[in-house]
This record gives structure tokens, sequence and C-alpha cells, in this order.
């Protein structure tokens, strides 16, 4: 954190709040994230979206796995559920068909939802699960003190790849289209009215999203990588990313210092697994399908 | 197949232990399974996934066994009541998600058709060999209840009683079924609707302001809510407060782990479930479950036959373990046989409560048949010497 960010440029009132205190159980300030970490800032974006949405705040819940990211559910003053590592899409997934009504937000991190999760993200993709993944993308595995993950890009220097990374790392934009989603976006922590827009977007949006937020980690990544601090990663994603609305996905893979594609590259319709699992059911059983919506254990 | 709208198939039947026990979970008002294939236990929810549309529910075949293990956790605190299936390895990678019920106390049932181990094994054949890791199998200190059922009947009745318990106590309720007792057919009798006793989740009545999730009861038990219903909660499986917050606290770690363990005491005396014969003069007791139980009671005949002063102690709730009832036996009988399908598992449990005071003597097998009751009436003889 730099000096001049410390002062306080006006006395503030006593009883000031920042708009986006009722979104967060602010009984459990100050949060664990280091300062000029991204993820703080992708939480202020999905406050202001949950905000810009008009949601039924009652109605959305979000579910993590572990890392630093993964401590999002922990901060959301929303039903919020806090898992296990990698299987926030398999929880999310019981929560939603068990309760249609809700909006299950999964939030967590690259390593969490890529590799050890990584096989529950491709087939909520393609079941097309109504699901909307946001993905903290620090390209390691922060929590755990800054190990190479399957985002990692090629030559990163990471607490496990001391002498560079060299095995290649996933495109999670090209990743998510290929298996199914129904909406993919890019967008860095420098994005933020760009990232709040998606979120508010797929709050809206039926089906499997997918939003990558790239974000920096300047305790462990940057700091490991001379990349400065969370400023010097604002002026580089800044001067690095290029909006792409609708680019191809398989263009837009990372690397450790070269552009970085944003946007929105995939917004299309497909059946939801609610929807297809009723066609079938209908068409098989007729009349006798009893339509699970109303899920109820007094029953 | 004519079902009531509740989903309960009352008649007499002629149901395996698999198929027996998916009625249960319906009887038992389970409206999400979620599974993965793995013989011999598929049975269970293949009848689900046939059986659900028409009662209202949803059965999903998941991409392994930790995303079953999960998502039925997920369905629980949608205000469903949920299970899963499975075997062997598909139990092991089960571990953490049991370990994650036990700790965020989601009220589910995991049922395990035991086939012999260890790694793939005997996937056709039996065994009882996941005993010690239905109770261990997770890192920490945990409670959880399992249940033996060693006929198909039982498999729906214990079944029933397993989402019951799930529900009382908030606790992963595990079924321990074996390959024999899934595979083998016998007569089923499913009552009326209104005849079965099921738990309800204990909803709280608190208002949100007021509610704190895992603010226990006198039973040691908290209150549920369900995801949607305006209370905006936290789960965790890190260590938490009654409110649900993460805490580092050494006191709030003793405090929680205890009570998870704790809750489940009554299962260890007054609440444990075993069934018994002939043990009012009896010198040698046979404890047994699953289907050795079965094999277990001809030994106990002809030890009978023999003059042999044999009786019979089969586990039903074999965790906790039954203490309060082998404690009593402990000081007055000569000698416990143990047979189990495994190479001593129960036994070790036995002989903890016997304490020296009685002769425990293990009848091992490692699986892919039963035992032969000659094997276990030469134990209780030598036992009664
Ligand atoms: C089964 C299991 N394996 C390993 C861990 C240790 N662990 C905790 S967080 C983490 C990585 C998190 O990385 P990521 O998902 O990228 O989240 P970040 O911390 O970077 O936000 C790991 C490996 C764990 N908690 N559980
Ligand atoms: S370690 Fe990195 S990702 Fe974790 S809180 Fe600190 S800066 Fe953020
Ligand atoms: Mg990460």
């Amino acid at each position: 954190m730099n000096e001049a960010t410390l002062e306080t440029p006006f006395e503030m009132p006593a009883d000031a709040q920042n708009p986006v205190e009722p979104f967060l159980r602010m009984d459990r300030m100050p949060h664990i994230w280091c300062p000029g970490c991204g993820i703080g800032t992708t939480v202020n974006c999905f406050t202001r979206a949950l905000l810009d949405s008009k949601a039924d705040l009652d109605k959305v819940a979000v579910v993590s796995g572990i890392g630093c990211t993964g401590r999002v559910a922990g901060y959301a003053n929303l039903d919020s559920f806090h898992t296990t590592h990698g299987r926030a899409i398999p929880f999310a997934t019981g929560l939603k068909l068990a309760n249609p009504e809700l909006q299950v937000v999964v939030y967590s991190g690259d390593g969490d939802l890529f590799a050890i999760g990584g096989n529950h993200f491709i087939h909520a993709a393609r079941r097309n699960m109504d699901l909307k993944v946001i993905c903290v993308n620090n390209l390691t595995y922060a929590m755990t003190g800054g190990q190479t993950g399957p985002a990692t890009p090629s030559h990163v220097i990471s607490a496990t790849s001391p002498y560079g990374v060299f095995e290649p790392s996933f495109n999670l934009v090209q990743l998510a289209e290929a298996a199914g989603a129904a909406y993919v976006a890019r967008w860095t922590t420098y994005h933020v009215k760009q990232l709040a827009r998606s979120m508010e977007e797929v709050m809206k949006k039926k089906g499997f999203c997918f939003i990558e937020v790239i974000s920096p980690c300047p305790t462990l990544y940057q700091r490991r990588n001379k990349m400065g601090d969370g400023l010097d990663t604002m002026k580089f994603y800044k001067q690095m990313s290029k909006t792409r609305n609708g680019a191809p996905t398989s263009e837009c893979a990372l690397t450790k210092a070269g552009e970085i594609v944003v946007g929105k590259f995939v917004d299309r319709d497909r059946p939801g697994y609610f929807e297809m699992m009723s066609a079938q059911m209908h068409e098989t059983l007729g009349d006798r399908y009893a339509s699970p919506e109303v899920m109820c254990s007094e029953c | 197949m004519q079902a009531d709208a509740k989903g309960v198939l009352t008649g007499v039947h002629f149901l395996d232990g698999d198929h027996a026990c998916c009625e249960g979970t319906l009887a038992a008002g389970a409206r999400f399974a979620a599974g993965y294939p793995i013989t011999p236990s598929t049975e269970v929810v293949e009848r689900f996934a046939q059986r659900i549309p028409t009662v209202g529910g949803v059965f999903i075949q998941m991409e392994d066994e930790l995303a079953a293990s999960i998502a039925i956790q997920g369905a629980v605190w949608g205000g469903a009541k949920a299970f899963t299936v499975t075997s062997g390895p598909g139990f092991s990678l089960m571990m953490e998600h049991i370990g994650y019920a036990a700790m965020t106390e989601t009220p589910c049932v995991f049922v395990n058709v035991q086939r012999g181990g260890p790694s793939t094994g005997l996937p056709t054949l039996p065994a009882q060999a996941d005993m010690m890791q239905a109770k261990w199998g997770s890192h920490g200190d945990y409670g959880i209840v399992a249940l033996c059922p060693n006929s198909p009947q039982e498999c729906f009745d214990l079944t029933i009683t397993g989402f019951n318990i799930a529900e009382e106590f908030r606790v992963p309720v595990l079924m321990m079924l074996d390959e024999c007792v899934g595979h083998m057919t016998e007569k089923v009798v499913i009552p009326e609707a209104e005849q079965l006793e099921i738990t309800p989740r204990r909803y709280t009545k608190l208002p949100p302001e007021e509610f704190r999730l895992y603010e226990p009861r006198e039973d040691m038990v908290p209150d549920m809510v369900r995801a949607g219903a305006g209370y905006r909660f936290h789960v965790t499986g890190l260590t938490h407060d009654e409110r649900g917050y993460p805490s580092m606290n050494v006191e709030t770690q003793d405090r929680s782990v205890r009570r998870l363990v704790d809750k489940l005491k009554p299962f260890s005396n007054g609440r444990a479930l075993f069934e018994t014969e002939d043990l009012e003069d009896a010198q040698v007791v046979v404890v047994s479950y699953g289907i050795t139980s079965r094999v277990a009671q001809r030994a106990i005949q002809l030890a009978r036959a023999q003059g042999i002063k044999a009786g019979k102690f089969r586990i039903i709730s074999a965790w906790p373990f039954p203490d309060q009832a082998i404690d009593a036996l402990a000081g007055r009988v000569k000698a416990f046989v143990v047979p189990e399908l495994n190479l001593g598992q129960m036994v070790h449990e036995v002989a903890r409560v016997a304490a020296g005071r009685a002769k425990v003597i293990p009848v091992t097998h490692a699986g892919g048949t039963v035992h032969n009751p000659e094997v276990i009436l030469n134990a209780i003889v030598e036992a009664a010497r």
C-alpha cells in the first residue's frame, strides 16, 4: 500500500456508511485479505451488481470452495456456504436443484475451480446447470503460499516452481466455452465497471455463466515475480488489457507479461438442466410426472 | 407399482436389500439423491431414478463420489432430505464430505453396500471391512451414526430410522449394508404412510435477528434453517462459533468438537439399537452384525444343541458403539465370540468395553463369502471350555 492512500482527505461523518455495507457481514470486519489484494475489489463489484440487479437478497446464495477467494462466502451477508476445496460447484448443484428459486452464485479461486474442482466445472457447464460462477484468477494458489496452479502462466516463479513454470496453463474462458457455458466473460480488477455490469448481467441470465476476474496477489505472485505492488498491477492491467467483446476464446490465452484480452466472449441460449429434465420426464411420463419444484422436508 | 402421494409403496413385496433401502429413503421423505455407479450398491439409486419422477424430487448422477457426497449436502441446506449411495472405493472418496457433514451438522444419509477390499478388491462379493473407516475415515474427531441391517426388511425399516436419526441429531448417518444383504431377496412389508414415524427437520422458530445457527438446544443439537428463508446464515467447515463464523480460538475448538461427539452419547447407552437372544443364561455371547449375524445364528443353535450356553448379541447401531449393553454383559459372561467379514474390526470395541473381564475371541474372514457356521461354532466351543 502506498502512503498517499492512507491519508483521509476529509473528516468522515460518524454515521457514514458505505453503500455496500448492507451486503457484507460487517461484524466480521476486518477481513483477512492483504493490502492491494484484488479479491475485495471483486466483492465490491459483486455487491454493486446485487444492488443494481435489484435481486431479492433472501433468495441469493453464495457458495465458495477453499482459498483466499473461498473466504468471500464468509463476508457476504447472504445465505453463504464455505464448502470443501474444489467442491463448491457440486454443492451448489444440490442446493439449486433442491431449491430452484434460489439464485446460486459460486465464488472461488482458479486452483479451487480448475485443479481439484476442474471435473465438476466441466460437468456443470455441460449440464448447463443454472449457476453463476465467478472465478478470481490470481494465477496461483494463494492461500497456501503461492504455488503453481492450473492457470499459472509459463515462466512464472512460484513456491513450487522456483525455476519457473514449464507446464502449459488452461485458458479458462476457452475451457468454459468448450464445456458448454451459456455466458463467458473476462475482466481484470482494473475493469470495475465492466465487471460489475457482467455480474449484474449474469444475475439475470439463465444457465451456466462464467466470469473470470484476473486479480492481483501482490503478497505472493507479484512479489515473487518482481511485478510490483497492487498499484503497479493496476497499471499493468490497464496497459496490457485489450477489450475485445466476442473475441474467439481460443485467442484469449494468458501469458506472464503479454496482452490480456478482456470482454464478454460468449452469450448464448442453451436449455438448462431443469428444463431438459422436465421436458424429458413430461415426454415419457406425461401426467404422472410430479414436478420437483417444491421440496419440503417437513412433508 | 402403485405408491401413494408420499412415495410410500405400501404392501407386501419381494425385494432385495438395495431396493428395500431405496423404498426406505422414499418413505422417509428423501426427495434428492446423488450417486455415482458402483457395484454392489447402484441398484439403490437405479430404483430411485425410476421412482422419484412420479413422487416429485430429483435424482442426479454426478461425475464422481466427491461430487455426489457434497451435492446431497447442498440439497439438504436447500430444504430437501437427501442421500447418496456407494461401495468401497466410492466410500473412500466420500470421506472428506462425511467430515464436512459432521462438522457443519448437515443431516444426511450415506449408504455403503460393503464389498471386499482393499482397493477395487472384490466388486461383487461381500465384506464388512469398512466398519472402522465408517467411524474414523475422515480426518479429525467427529461423530457419526452407523446402522447395520441384516435383511431386506431391515434395509427398509432402518433406512427410515437412519433418516430420523440424521434429523434428530443433525448428523450424517451411515447405512452399512454388505453385498449379501444388499442382494438377497426376501419378503418386505411396507406399512401405510400414516403408520410410519417420520422425524421432520427441526427448523428454528426464532426470527432471523435472534437465530444463531450453531446454538445448541438442551439436547446439544442446534435447530436448522434452510437457504432462501431470510436467515442469511453462514455455513463453514472451518471451526466455527455459535453464529457459524470461523474461529481460531482454542476454546471454541474444544467446545464444538466435544459437542459434535457428545451429542451422540445416547447411542452408547439407552438409544443403542441391538437384538439379543438367549442371553439370560449365556456363558458365551456371539457378537455380530449384518449378514454375519445370520450365519452366527446357525452356530449358536448348533452350540445350544451341544449343551453350550451360547447367546446372541446382534449389533444394529454399530457407531457409536453400544458400550452400555456390552459392558453389562462383560461382567457376567465367560467370553465374547466376534465373527466379522474382516480381519478384526468391531472386535476391538468389544475388547475395549470388556476390558479383560471376559475373553474376546475374533473369528476373522477376509471377505468374498460368508463364514462357515462350523468355524464360528468351533470358536464358541473353544470359548466355553
Ligand atoms: C483437499 C484439500 N487439499 C488442499 C487444501 C489446501 N488448500 C487450501 S486453499 C488451496 C489453494 C487455493 O487456491 P485458489 O483456489 O486459486 O484460491 P486463492 O487462495 O488463490 O484465492 C489449497 C491447495 C485443502 N484445503 N483441501
Ligand atoms: S495472499 Fe494474495 S490472494 Fe490471498 S489475500 Fe493476500 S494478496 Fe489476496
Ligand atoms: Mg488462486
